[in-house]
């Protein structure tokens, strides 16, 4: 697959009928730190595990909040990432300025689509080298979109994205048909379960990881270290093994209800200053 | 120009209150419009003039510190704002937002701030402030009351009221209460925005409605 003679251009095609330079950026997508999206009928949980390249730096921020009711979780070159971002909160902010309403989801990802095909078919740029999975919720209820380089973009009930996705997805395959009607928190603890999947041994704590949620009545916002922590400890009490076994029956209806340890008192914003 | 807007700041509380009458010539459009707006945690702006410009004006605002929380994920302070205010007022130079604004909240220390602004962008951080049809009723009668703050005062001294809270709510109702028997684009209620330490509060006062 690598190294041949139609990959050097973007907007040369192979005698197969490929881009390869798009195939490329979409490997870069698998290299990144993985990510996490799950939803339900009403919410939206986003998950992604903190690489930092070094003990002494701190990790990438791979999860930013576009509008109140959409965030996004990214996986591949991080500056492409931020770079996107930019450009939907933009888009957010403008469309909220003309029509005094929230961008619905299913457009917001569209748009960030079409701006991605333009780089597949221009000889002077190249393509985003970032996987987005983007979170929202609008008038038709809870989306969970994912974004390729390719300009591609797909719904899913859950999906990651990243290295050692397979793992996740294998365990999001296992448990998504139960997502629609989950309720808020089995969807968060379903997030650590499927991201402790790709962290494959290494110790799964609330600085590894990155969840933030969105939802009915609720904004997009990431959690704070110590609620995550605290979620950790309460739902690795269970068990260590996949939860196969546990009779997680889903909480009547997904309605929205607060859990008492998130809202409200992040006591120290600035504890580890070099977090998000 | 219709509509009245004040503004007073405290040591620790600001006070900002407009009328919600909307007007054109003689007649009343509404009884009912609030001219106020929250633009961040410690931020309000009360504007008098053409509601139009007003509205948008508040649009871009809101827009703009929307853009700041997501470069420096925090709010954008009064005195900040007040700069914003009136580089968005000055962009429009030449052909101004119709707009006659006083922008009050908190500072960064926790005490009362109040800006006034002309309609493209000159403005000043002052103890209190009165813009729109009624300002010339109620500005000489706060001049009186409130002569520390007083921007005609020399040497320049503190720009806050030393009154408590509720003795510059009672002075703005005062202010209302009179600038409506006189002016005829002022009446209908008193909308006042009190910021201070625990937040926000609004109250409301009825006028004469004739």
């Amino acid at each position: 697959m690598f190294r041949n003679q139609y990959d050097t251009d973007v907007t040369t095609w192979s005698p197969a009928g490929r881009l390869f330079q798009v195939e490329y950026a979409m490997e870069a997508v698998k290299q990144g730190s993985a990510a996490i999206g799950l939803r339900s009928k009403t919410h939206v949980v986003l998950a992604c595990v903190n690489k930092a390249s070094s003990e002494l730096s701190s990790h990438q921020k791979k999860i930013f909040k576009v509008d109140d009711h959409i965030g996004v979780s990214i996986a591949g070159l991080t500056a492409d990432g931020r770079v996107l971002s930019r450009y939907m909160r933009n888009e957010c902010i403008n469309y909220s300025y003309t029509y005094e309403s929230p961008l619905p989801v299913g457009r917001l990802v569209v748009q960030l689509a079409d701006k991605a095909q333009v780089c597949t078919q221009r000889s002077w740029k190249r393509p985003y080298g970032v996987g987005l999975l983007v979170g929202g919720l609008d008038e038709s209820g809870a989306h969970l979109y994912y974004n390729c380089p390719s300009g591609n973009y797909f719904e899913y009930q859950a999906f990651a994205i990243g290295s050692r996705s397979q793992a996740a997805k294998t365990y999001l395959e296992r448990k998504f048909e139960g997502f629609t009607e989950s309720s808020r928190e089995n969807l968060i603890k379903d997030a650590l379960f499927a991201l402790r999947e790709t962290l494959q041994g290494e110790k799964l704590t609330s600085s590894t990881c990155t969840i933030a949620v969105v939802g009915v009545g609720e904004a997009f916002h990431i959690l704070d270290q110590e609620t995550v922590q605290s979620l950790i400890n309460e739902f690795e009490i269970v068990g260590e093994e996949p939860p196969a076994d546990e009779a997680t029956v889903p909480d009547q209806g997904g309605v929205a209800e607060p859990g008492p340890a998130d809202q409200g008192t992040p006591t120290d914003q600035g504890v580890t200053p070099m977090d998000v | 120009m219709c509509r009245t807007c004040v503004a007073i700041a405290g040591a620790d509380y600001c006070v900002i209150a407009a009328d919600t009458r909307m007007s054109t010539g003689y007649s009343i459009l509404t009884r009912d419009y609030s001219k106020i707006i929250q633009l961040a945690d410690k931020s309000v702006m009360a504007s008098s003039g053409f509601q139009a410009d007003v509205r948008a004006l508040q649009k871009v605002l809101a827009a703009r510190h929307l853009i700041y929380q997501h470069q420096h994920n925090k709010q954008m302070s009064c005195p900040a704002m007040a700069q914003l205010l009136s580089n968005t007022l000055y962009y429009k130079r030449f052909f101004p937002y119709y707009a006659f604004n006083v922008l009050g909240g908190l500072d960064s220390e926790g005490k009362g701030c109040v800006f006034t602004y002309d309609a493209v962008g000159s403005y000043e951080r002052v103890g209190y402030s009165a813009q729109g049809s009624g300002s010339t009723l109620i500005t000489p009668f706060l001049d009186n009351q409130l002569k520390s703050p007083s921007p005609l005062l020399l040497p320049a001294k503190d720009a806050v009221t030393p009154l408590s809270e509720s003795e510059a709510i009672d002075l703005v109702k005062t202010c209302f209460a009179s600038a409506t028997e006189r002016d005829i684009y002022t009446g209908d209620k008193l909308e006042i925005l009190v910021l201070n330490a625990s937040g926000i509060r609004r109250e409301y006062m009825e006028l004469r409605k004739d």
